[in-house]
């Protein structure tokens, strides 16, 4: 019997490496699933406002799809799906035997996920600019990109920003998920320490330790931002 | 395509569909009383019974509910486990099976995040109609009871919809720990069969139309209980 400093600590017995690199890996696919889902909500909420009829049919088909699948199915079907099809897809460039990157995987398929969440933030957002900022932008003769980065976008993200906060605490949990396909996170290294220890309670407490901390200090620096967004706001 | 699989397997997929529904009517039902519970525990003044539901709520919203799963099903499991006395007991077919785990930790979850979303409602309440109750003479549990929950769950039906959504969608955890809810039935063809994606396509499909059908019932609702909004 070991004790409990012995099981997570840094010793030759110790799993504290391995749950740190796994939580620096949970980090990393949260990150990116973030930015992807963020490209992705962004260009969805826009074909959604004022695309072409057809884009409209396949963006809102897209965020029902997402939104009313478990995500652990999702996560099975894209990275079967994904993993086979990119794979062919190497192989017919003859880039045959590249073996897939997990975290790289990962990061698409949440990043998918949270596009279509996102989406639906960012069209709230958008919707809540009042358009006359962007009709004087338009005066300037201000187009397309220049209107969006230097008008648009400043005048949606106070709005956006408590909807995105939401988002990033239930992407770091959703990242939990992705153990099930085998990708060396957080979770799956937790669960590799409780199997070959067989202490199964101490190494699932301990990561959800690690989560829990993961998203209270998410929560205080959202809480922050939000407060320092709150004087571009216009006052209600 | 192939699709002989599916008269094959109807059955399990069918028990499949049904675990997963009583899962999600269980987790509903009880979790909604624990919301109500939490909510009330929060709002109260007394810190010995506010403090820690807000301590179960944080912790329940801050970890993933995978790990939550993780902790109940092999690490109470795993403890229960080691006690002959509940290994010999008439519950422990109950307490080996995953179904009971996730069915308790799918409470908590509901509990913590419906929870706040029922605190908000009941606070959404005017007080003008909770001052009209009182002022019949209704005591604080009557006026709780008859006045403030009703109104604030039909105030909260568009979020409960929400929320019943995402609870159909965390029902599918119960396949990690050996559950054979809908995803389990279809993980079941997929290991059999050797089909990847079919029988998950298919799966994905039936719980598009349950989303749809809880999102009909919940709109049905909110019409059929029309009332005028205080201005």
């Amino acid at each position: 019997m070991s004790s409990f400093f012995e099981l997570v600590g840094f010793g030759d017995q110790g799993w504290g490496g391995a749950l740190l690199k796994g939580l620096w890996v949970t980090l990393q696919i949260s990150f990116g699933a973030f930015l992807v889902g963020m490209l992705i909500g962004l260009a969805v909420a826009t074909v959604k406002l004022n695309g072409p009829r057809p884009l409209v049919r396949v963006a809102q088909l897209y965020t029902t799809l997402c939104r009313s699948v478990p995500e652990l199915l999702l996560i099975l079907l894209l990275f079967y799906v994904g993993s086979m099809g990119l794979d062919q897809l190497f192989a017919w460039l003859g880039y045959g035997g590249l073996q897939l990157d997990g975290t790289l995987v990962a990061i698409a398929v949440l990043g998918l996920v949270q596009g279509a969440y996102a989406a639906e933030i960012f069209r709230a957002a958008i919707q809540a600019v009042p358009y006359g900022q962007i009709e004087a932008a338009r005066a300037f003769g201000m187009r397309g990109r220049a209107l969006f980065l230097r008008v648009t976008l400043p005048a949606m993200a106070p709005h956006a920003l408590a909807g995105m906060a939401n988002l990033w605490v239930v992407l770091i949990k959703d990242s939990a998920l992705i153990s099930v396909v085998g990708t060396n996170e957080l979770l799956f290294t937790a669960k590799q320490a409780a199997g070959s220890t067989r202490h199964y309670l101490t190494f699932y407490l301990v990561a959800a330790a690690m989560y829990y901390l993961l998203t209270l200090m998410s929560n205080l620096l959202c809480g922050w931002l939000e407060r320092r967004f709150q004087r571009w706001m216009p006052s209600v | 395509m192939n699709t002989h699989w599916i008269v094959e397997y109807s059955g399990q997929l069918l028990d499949g569909l049904g675990t997963t529904l009583t899962l999600l009517a269980l987790s509903a039902v009880l979790g909604f009383a624990l919301a109500v519970l939490v909510a009330l525990g929060r709002m109260s003044r007394n810190p010995l019974v506010a403090a820690p539901s807000i301590a179960f709520t944080s912790v329940i919203r801050g970890t993933p509910l995978l790990v939550q799963i993780y902790i109940f099903y092999y690490g109470l499991g795993s403890l229960f486990a080691q006690f002959p006395l509940i290994r010999g007991s008439v519950l422990w077919p109950y307490l080996r099976d995953g179904y009971w785990y996730i069915a308790v930790a799918l409470i908590l979850s509901v509990g913590a995040y419906v929870g706040e979303v029922v605190r908000g409602g009941l606070r959404a309440v005017p007080r003008g109609e909770l001052e009209a109750a009182a002022a019949f003479g209704m005591t604080r549990r009557q006026v709780l009871w008859r006045v403030r929950l009703p109104r604030a769950i039909r105030l909260l039906l568009p979020t409960l919809a929400g929320e019943s959504v995402l609870l159909l969608k965390s029902t599918a955890l119960a396949s990690t720990v050996a559950v054979v809810d809908l995803l389990g039935a279809a993980n079941v063809v997929r290991a059999q069969t050797y089909q990847v994606y079919q029988p998950l396509l298919l799966v994905a499909g039936i719980y598009i139309c349950l989303t749809f059908i809880i999102e009909s019932g919940f709109s049905l609702a909110e019409r059929r209980t029309m009332f005028r909004r205080a201005t």
